[in-house]
């Protein structure tokens, strides 16, 4: 994009081609002999790994949008279908969702990056604007993609978002009717988020071709901060940055496949596999974590406006950023102390994200209010300061004395910061699982399960007398919507064989019709049909029940969880513990106990639970020893009734679960041999250019 | 000029509630009869949820004798339930902060808390403490008789 190329194609159909649009010049020229700085450092290689994140989102988001229904009613149901039933709908939905993850994660290295080396000052202000313009369109992106699964987190976080536009003076409370479409967040609110989202990706795709059209202009930045002068400081974009640069994408495919097939539930909330229900309030309402520095900004100011508005700044304020630090010397590694206070700056971000999952109150309220403090200081007063008082080292006079001045413990160097990198991420994202508190209820004890770790596999007896137990017992005022007879027999399910679960349908009663007189009849269940609820609607549930409608189980393992606590959650992110949920489930169908401890009352109608939150349950004592009979010999005690319903109900919540490690395994395989390749090629390549 | 107005407003107009949905919004009407002393309930309207308590005595006096200089909203009880019918508050249980719904019968102040950011709402619905600026909005409504309400 840096005028017009004398490139020629050979091939004479190019060259026609060519002759009336330039386009292969372009290519040629933007991304093949592009001049880039041979001084460039890994850091460097976000800018592919993001467009490649982008493509991925786009491509698997166009995907995902085939299958999935925007209305209110059906959202829900939609996505766990896609999960369930579509072909691979399991990993589009865990790629597309981790990979919103991915991309923040990767977009604030990006922009760390550009804060450290001094990317924003002159000539590329306006390639850093375009950049802080893409943010803010992923943001908006990312919120609306968070809402469109319709679960409780969904609702409550667009509740509580769109919200925040009501504290514009005057024209607050129009402005939200307008975005809701209604007098609350609702389906014509899930329809437009709907269309939106769609919309952004590829207004951001856009944008990013802006930004990489400045890019090309002023020529890319690099770790010295000084403008490629002579050929000798340059390479040619292709081989050199296209091998590196692919060399970095498929280390970060390794990280994200980690997530895809290991921890899809990892950044998630497990709020989120309940569905949106207006009438009741989540206990802490979270952002994703990649919003939880805003959110906590937003919370430490007392003021709703001046809240919104700090909030607001606090993005808005990068657009300045040039401005603010007027610091001739680009590079921070010749700017000793702003160096420094780089770093400070980096820990206030993290800790501000930690405690945006907090629940705010006490400490958190205060610590809070002076990380804001430091967050805006640091643009407004540190770098205008430093600007003036600081004597930066000398630079090098060129790229080529940079590179000549290096020693070779560089590679090191980027592993171990890429390790700290990885730790600070999985203990930035696992801040939100502290958020997930439960007051007043034991952690539950952990459990041995067969299908936990990178191998883990259901035990099909186990699942089989789980069956048993839920048809016995639990679904007598339990439903399990989302399974159908035929789940029984698929492969990595109890093992049933077709025969057997079109027998076992046949003993239901399923409503069918209206038939030709128009009425509904009984007919015997088919393998298609779905396990019939107990009760015909939540009110009469509610009604049967005390008050208490029973939760619906096919999800009821992933949709709870407990506290795990620091430095617990970032242990979980390296040993790929999830199982949070059925530790919990476990625990409950053992915890009732008939002793009341002192100081813990019980109202009338209800039963004391060691592990339930507040530990008041309306579900009396499910389980006891002897009965249920099994047929294979298993002890008929409460304590495997309760491991083998939990391990049918993690099933019933994550039907493929052993395919997605199975094919994980293979993923992994294949990236880290990739990888390898990539990285000799990449010496290779580079050899001669050090 | 005013051909790029007019052409933009139905592009706008159309995000606001549509006629169904403004339909659905109408009034509506409650009977007070099966709610017990000290008990509320929750009722929808416009999506919005709508606490109906019957207060105690305890209750409504601590609701009136509030010193109105203390609240960050500043508003008497009197103008905040209808005139003869002290025992019933009705108000949109919808936080002022963010839009969570308070909890009933929770907080320091016999009234509501809101699980969300904290904030605390008074046995009037006033707003005593935490980021909400104000008080709890009191919903259209008025008595048809002494037992059942119209809302909207």
């Amino acid at each position: 994009m840096s005028g017009p190329s004398d490139f020629q194609p050979s091939n004479p159909a190019l060259k026609w081609i060519e002759r009336r649009l330039p386009i292969f010049g372009l290519i040629h020229s933007s991304f093949v002999a592009y001049p880039t700085p041979r001084n460039l450092n890994y850091w460097w290689t976000f800018g592919a790994i993001l467009s490649m994140m982008l493509a991925l989102q786009i491509l698997t988001g166009v995907i995902l949008a085939m299958h999935y229904t925007p209305h209110a009613d059906l959202a829900f149901k939609s996505v766990e279908l896609i999960v369930r039933d579509v072909n691979y709908g399991w990993l589009l939905r865990n790629m597309h969702a981790c990979g919103a993850s991915m991309f923040f994660f990767a977009v604030y290295i990006h922009m760390f990056r550009g804060l450290y080396y001094g990317s924003y000052k002159e000539p590329r202000e306006v390639l850093w604007i375009l950049g802080v313009i893409i943010y803010l369109l992923m943001m908006a992106t990312g919120f609306m993609g968070y809402v469109l699964p319709w679960g409780q987190m969904s609702f409550w976080g667009a509740t509580v978002i769109t919200n925040l536009f009501s504290a514009v003076p005057y024209f607050g409370e129009s402005i939200v009717t307008l975005l809701w479409g209604g007098y609350s967040v609702g389906n014509p609110t899930l329809n437009r988020f709907f269309s939106l989202h769609y919309l952004l990706p590829f207004v951001i795709a856009g944008v990013v071709v802006l930004h990489v059209w400045a890019l090309h202009v002023a020529g890319q930045n690099n770790p010295a901060g000084v403008e490629a002068k002579t050929e000798k400081d340059t390479v040619p974009f292709t081989p050199y940055a296209t091998i590196k640069d692919a060399f970095g994408v498929s280390c970060f495919l390794i990280f994200f496949a980690w997530f895809i097939f290991y921890m899809p539930n990892y950044l998630g909330d497990a709020d989120n596999y309940i569905p949106a229900n207006p009438g009741v309030t989540p206990a802490h309402i979270v952002p994703e974590w990649y919003y939880l520095p805003f959110y906590a900004i937003l919370r430490s100011i007392p003021n709703k406006l001046a809240g919104v508005v700090a909030m607001f700044s606090a993005i808005i304020i990068l657009c300045f950023l040039p401005w603010l630090d007027s610091a001739r010397t680009r590079s921070s590694k010749y700017r000793p102390l702003a160096k420094q206070f780089f770093w400070i700056f980096v820990v206030v971000c993290i800790l501000l994200g930690y405690l945006g999952s907090q629940p705010p109150e006490g400490i958190y309220v205060i610590a809070g209010r002076i990380l804001t403090v430091c967050y805006f200081a640091y643009f407004l007063i540190v770098l205008p300061l430093l600007a003036r008082i600081e004597t930066p080292r000398p630079v090098p006079n060129s790229i080529a004395d940079d590179v000549l001045a290096k020693s070779k413990g560089r590679a090191a160097t980027a592993a171990s910061v890429m390790v700290a990198l990885v730790l600070a991420g999985g203990l930035f994202a696992g801040s939100t699982q502290n958020a997930k508190a439960e007051e007043g209820g034991n952690a539950p004890p952990a459990q041995s399960w067969s299908f936990s770790g990178p191998f883990g596999k259901y035990d099909r007896g186990s699942l089989q007398r789980g069956l048993k137990v839920y048809k016995e017992v639990c679904s007598a005022c339990h439903s399990l919507n989302y399974i159908a007879f035929r789940n029984l027999a698929d492969a990595g399910g109890p093992g049933y064989s077709e025969a057997q679960a079109a027998a076992l349908a046949a003993e239901y009663k399923i409503k069918d019709g209206p038939n030709d007189q128009g009425e509904m009849f009984e007919r015997p269940g088919r393998p298609a049909d779905y396990f019939p609820a107990p009760f015909p609607n939540e009110q009469a549930a509610r009604a049967a029940n005390g008050g208490a409608a029973p939760p619906d189980l096919s999800l009821i393992t992933k949709a709870r969880s407990y506290k795990r606590g620091f430095p617990q959650f970032v242990i979980d992110f390296f040993s790929q513990y999830q199982e949070q949920g059925p530790d919990y489930v476990d625990a409950i169908l053992q915890g009732f106990e008939d002793k009341v401890p002192a100081g813990v009352t019980i109202p009338e109608g209800s039963y004391y639970n060691k592990y339930f939150p507040g530990h008041s349950i309306k579900m009396p004592k499910p389980l006891s020893d002897g009965q249920v009979t099994f047929d294979d010999g298993s002890p008929a005690t409460v304590k495997q009734y309760a491991h083998d319903v939990t391990t049918f109900l993690m099933w019933a919540a994550e039907p493929h679960m052993e395919e997605r490690k199975r094919i994980g395994m293979q993923v992994f395989f294949f990236l880290v041999i990739f990888a390898i390749l990539m990285y000799f090629t990449k010496r290779k390549v580079w050899a001669d250019a050090h | 000029m005013v051909g790029a107005a007019a052409t933009v407003w139905p592009l706008v107009a159309q995000m606001n509630p549509d006629a169904a949905t403004i339909a659905a919004g109408a009034p509506i009407q409650v009977d007070l009869t099966p709610i017990a002393e000290g008990q509320d309930i929750k009722v929808f309207w416009r999506g919005k949820p709508i606490y109906i308590s019957h207060r105690t005595k305890k209750q409504i006096q601590e609701a009136q004798g509030v010193a109105l200089s203390s609240l960050p909203d500043p508003q008497p009880d009197s103008a905040r339930v209808k005139a003869g019918h002290d025992q019933w508050l009705v108000v949109i249980g919808i936080c002022t902060h963010l839009g969570c719904i308070p909890i009933a019968h929770e907080g320091n102040y016999d009234g509501f808390f809101c699980p969300c950011h904290g904030s605390q709402y008074d046995s009037s619905g006033r707003i005593r403490q935490g980021p909400a600026p104000a008080n709890l909005a009191v919903p259209p409504y008025a008595f048809l008789t002494d037992t059942k309400i119209q809302i909207g």
